[in-house]
């Protein structure tokens, strides 16, 4: 009987020692998979947004033979062939290789940037499967583990592995933090930092170190394939909600964060599943989710407002065309608020019967047009004021083309038609004020017929 | 070094791979979609899994589908995310990769882990087994011709792109140099690229069993772009590639057997060693090819160049 109580008491013992150095280690792990997505989210979006976002993918695999020579050199020069800091090293120096050979080839040759990226990733990462291959056996030395490069493995880390993981994530963010204007201004306007006397190449360079830094540290967990979806996944899914800088960096870190979050405590929790393709497919998932609902670009958004602007446009198209059509058939000014007949409205601008009822079927529910027994439509009290508002901004914009861009009168109807709808009020203001005109009508600087649809040039 | 008709078959198979994936390759490069050739070699690993599941074998028709049907899949994907997304075609194109990549390695890893389909098996192929895989073509009491049964399928995707590409050489061409000229004459360029994106998927899973996936990105960019940079006419540039890819195969086994002996160590892999080979031809082009950078001097800056 107390036998057995003893067994079980040291069992439990065992099992909660081991449970809470687990959970020390997955802590570990945890944060520093977290902290890699959330550098890796910064630094990538200033590669998205330099355009160079596949660069990172050549980098990560010019780091192969690095790896495969240290191994070789550290293991012949009798240390720990498996040292991170080392191995680290000269991944490092064989990705910056990399980079400068694609640079290289793609300034000096007649190929261009995907092909001078394909033959460095290529290549390189042929010779690091084939020197991985060669330093396998060496005597003495185990290789394995190495492989956890290629596929990526937190698991395989150790301590102080992560420690030195951590400290460099820290510091590579930092930099980035503080370099944000002059990386800011590099992607928006190469040129104007260089003659603003920025050093752009070295700014460049020293963007292209970070990568490398988070690239070569992301190894290790999340693998040299999918590493480089660390750096554009969280990216551009974070440039979909929004199109302020700061705001995209923020997000990019925290959507990295939490792709690196989830997939280093899932791979935890079950030791099957590999890391880096739940980390990936965390990330794809929000890329997802964002590229359908992001509010500043998402394609479900951008299409809401699309419609919102067709909708304004055929309404606007609408009002102005009945005002027209009003003008034109009474002599006597100010005019008066007339029913006319649909018939007359189709002519006017061509409209296809589905079309004009969808357009008065929309003008209708904001109530601007009511619609007489006889089949006639007639403006509502403020579908008057809204249609002499609108056509009178569009003819203001267009005396302001037809002075100031030279436009042909006979032709300016549909070069106003294509910005009219997006002037506010402030705009209007500047117009009057520049075209000198303040009156509350403004005449039509063409002839408008209303008859045949056409619009020409005034005879006199 | 022992050679023996083992080399004999790890270079046939290599050279015919080369070669059937330097045709295609020759219009990605046009296309200025190279990266598609890496993108594609990745992404046919969860169409690979999903056939391997379903149909139990790896030697299979399904295997092709699957395969096929990823590598479009990953062209349509990237043209959806660049024109509704808006995102920029390399952004694009890593994002889809790198997902099905995962979803793929997640789908072995989970299906298929103690069966002999694995991520390192698509990557670097096995191209040193395979003449343990022999296929007799001829026999009689004194003849036996055989060769190996990955030399097979890579040889056919080889004759199945020199097919696709002789049959459709002009569509090819106009689709690949003026895509809007194409359009308005009726080609269709749309149909050409992904009729090009399955060639490479195709290519890519006739290639994986023997030499993976390695080998087909290098050569699909690697000897196109050397011979790129020697001639601008097209023929001579399918011709050059060819040869070029050929030779990488060749060279590649060569020093995978010499290398390693010189260095003192056991041995290398020879895919790996094939894709070095063809950076090392592009090296050496790139050095002192007709427009090389050693000659840079003596010459007049040309024009850019009109195919």
């Amino acid at each position: 009987m107390s036998d057995v109580s003893v067994i079980a008491s040291f069992d439990f013992e065992l099992l909660w020692e081991t449970l809470f150095l687990k959970t020390y280690n997955t802590r570990l792990v945890v944060v520093s998979v977290t902290l890699l997505g959330a550098a890796a989210g910064l630094i990538g979006s200033f590669l998205l947004l330099r355009k160079q976002s596949l660069l990172g993918d050549a980098l990560s695999h010019a780091t192969l033979p690095g790896i495969g020579i240290a191994f070789a050199l550290m293991s012949a020069l009798g240390m720990n062939a498996k040292s991170l800091p080392g191995l680290l090293a000269g991944a490092t120096i064989t990705g910056l290789l990399g980079v400068l050979l694609v640079l290289a080839i793609k300034r000096t040759t007649r190929l261009k940037e995907d092909a001078a990226m394909g033959i460095v990733l290529s290549v390189f990462f042929g010779l690091g499967v084939a020197i991985l291959r060669m330093v396998q056996k060496i005597p003495g030395q185990s290789s394995a583990g190495l492989e956890s490069f290629i596929y990526g493995k937190p698991a395989s880390m150790i301590a102080s592995d992560r420690l030195f993981i951590i400290v460099v994530l820290v510091i590579t963010t930092f930099a980035c933090l503080l370099l944000l204007k002059e990386f800011t201004l590099l992607c928006f306007d190469t040129n104007f930092a260089s003659t603003e006397g920025w050093p752009t190449l070295t700014l460049d360079i020293l963007l292209m170190a970070l990568v490398t830094a988070v690239t070569v540290i992301g190894l290790q967990a999340v693998g040299l394939i999918l590493i480089i979806a660390f750096l554009i996944t969280p990216a551009t899914a974070a440039r979909f909600w929004t199109n302020n800088l700061r705001h995209m960096l923020w997000l990019a870190a925290i959507i990295g964060a939490v792709s690196g979050w989830l997939g280093a405590s899932v791979s935890a929790l079950l030791p099957k599943l590999p890391a880096g393709a739940i980390i990936v497919i965390a990330a794809a998932v929000i890329f997802l989710i964002s590229m359908i609902f992001g509010r500043a670009r998402g394609v479900l958004p951008r299409f809401l407002r699309h419609l919102d602007l067709q909708r304004k446009v055929g309404r606007q198209h609408i009002l102005r065309s009945t005002y027209e059509i009003l003008e034109n058939t009474q002599e006597s000014h100010p005019i008066q608020n007339l029913p006319i007949s649909m018939d007359l409205l189709r002519k006017h601008r061509y409209w296809s019967k589905g079309e004009l009822a969808k357009v008065i079927r929309q003008a209708r529910s904001e109530d601007h047009i009511e619609r007489r027994p006889t089949g006639e439509i007639c403006l509502s009290e403020s579908g008057f004021g809204e249609a002499s508002r609108i056509t009178r901004n569009h003819r203001l914009w267009e005396l302001y083309l037809i002075k100031h861009a030279d436009i042909a009168p006979s032709h300016v109807d549909r070069d106003a038609d294509m910005v009219e709808h997006l002037l506010g009020a402030e705009i209007v203001r500047q117009l009057e004020a520049e075209l000198d005109l303040e009156k509350p009508i403004v005449e039509s600087p063409h002839v408008i017929n209303t008859e045949l649809g056409l619009q020409s040039e005034p005879t006199s | 070094m022992n050679w023996t008709v083992n080399d004999l078959h790890i270079i046939l198979v290599g050279v015919l791979c080369a070669m059937a994936c330097a045709l295609p390759g020759v219009f990605l490069l046009l296309r200025r979609m190279s990266m598609m050739g890496d993108a594609i070699s990745h992404a046919v690993l969860p169409g690979l899994a999903v056939a391997f599941l379903v149909s139990g074998s790896r030697a299979s028709w399904w295997m092709f589908f699957g395969a096929a049907l990823a590598g479009v899949l990953t062209a349509l994907f990237t043209q959806w995310i660049t024109k509704f997304g808006k995102v920029e075609r390399g952004a694009a194109m890593g994002i889809v990769f790198t997902t099905l990549f995962a979803i793929g390695l997640l789908l072995i890893e989970q299906g298929a882990g103690n069966v002999d389909l694995d991520a390192g098996c698509v990557l670097y192929g096995a191209l040193e087994y395979t003449p343990l895989n022999l296929v007799t073509l001829f026999e009689t009491e004194e003849f036996l011709i055989q060769m190996p049964h990955a030399a097979l399928v890579t040889g056919s995707a080889l004759l199945l792109n020199i097919l696709i590409i002789g049959i459709f050489y002009k569509e090819l061409t106009l689709a690949s140099f003026d895509a809007g000229l194409a359009e308005t004459q009726g080609f269709r360029p749309k149909v050409i690229h992904y009729l090009l994106m399955t060639m490479v998927a195709v290519t890519t899973v006739a290639a994986f069993e023997a030499v993976g996936s390695i080998i087909v990105i290098a050569m699909l960019i690697v000897p196109p772009a050397t011979a790129f940079l020697i001639t601008r006419r097209l023929p001579l540039l399918i011709g050059l590639s060819l040869a070029l890819a050929a030779t990488s195969a060749i060279l590649g086994h060569l020093s995978s057997q010499a290398l390693p002996a010189l260095l003192g160590l056991p041995e290398t892999m020879s895919s790996g060693m094939m894709a070095t080979m063809s950076g090392f031809l592009f090296l050496l082009v790139w050095l002192f090819g007709p427009q090389g950078l050693l000659k840079k001097q003596s010459r007049e800056l040309v024009a850019p160049p009109t195919l």
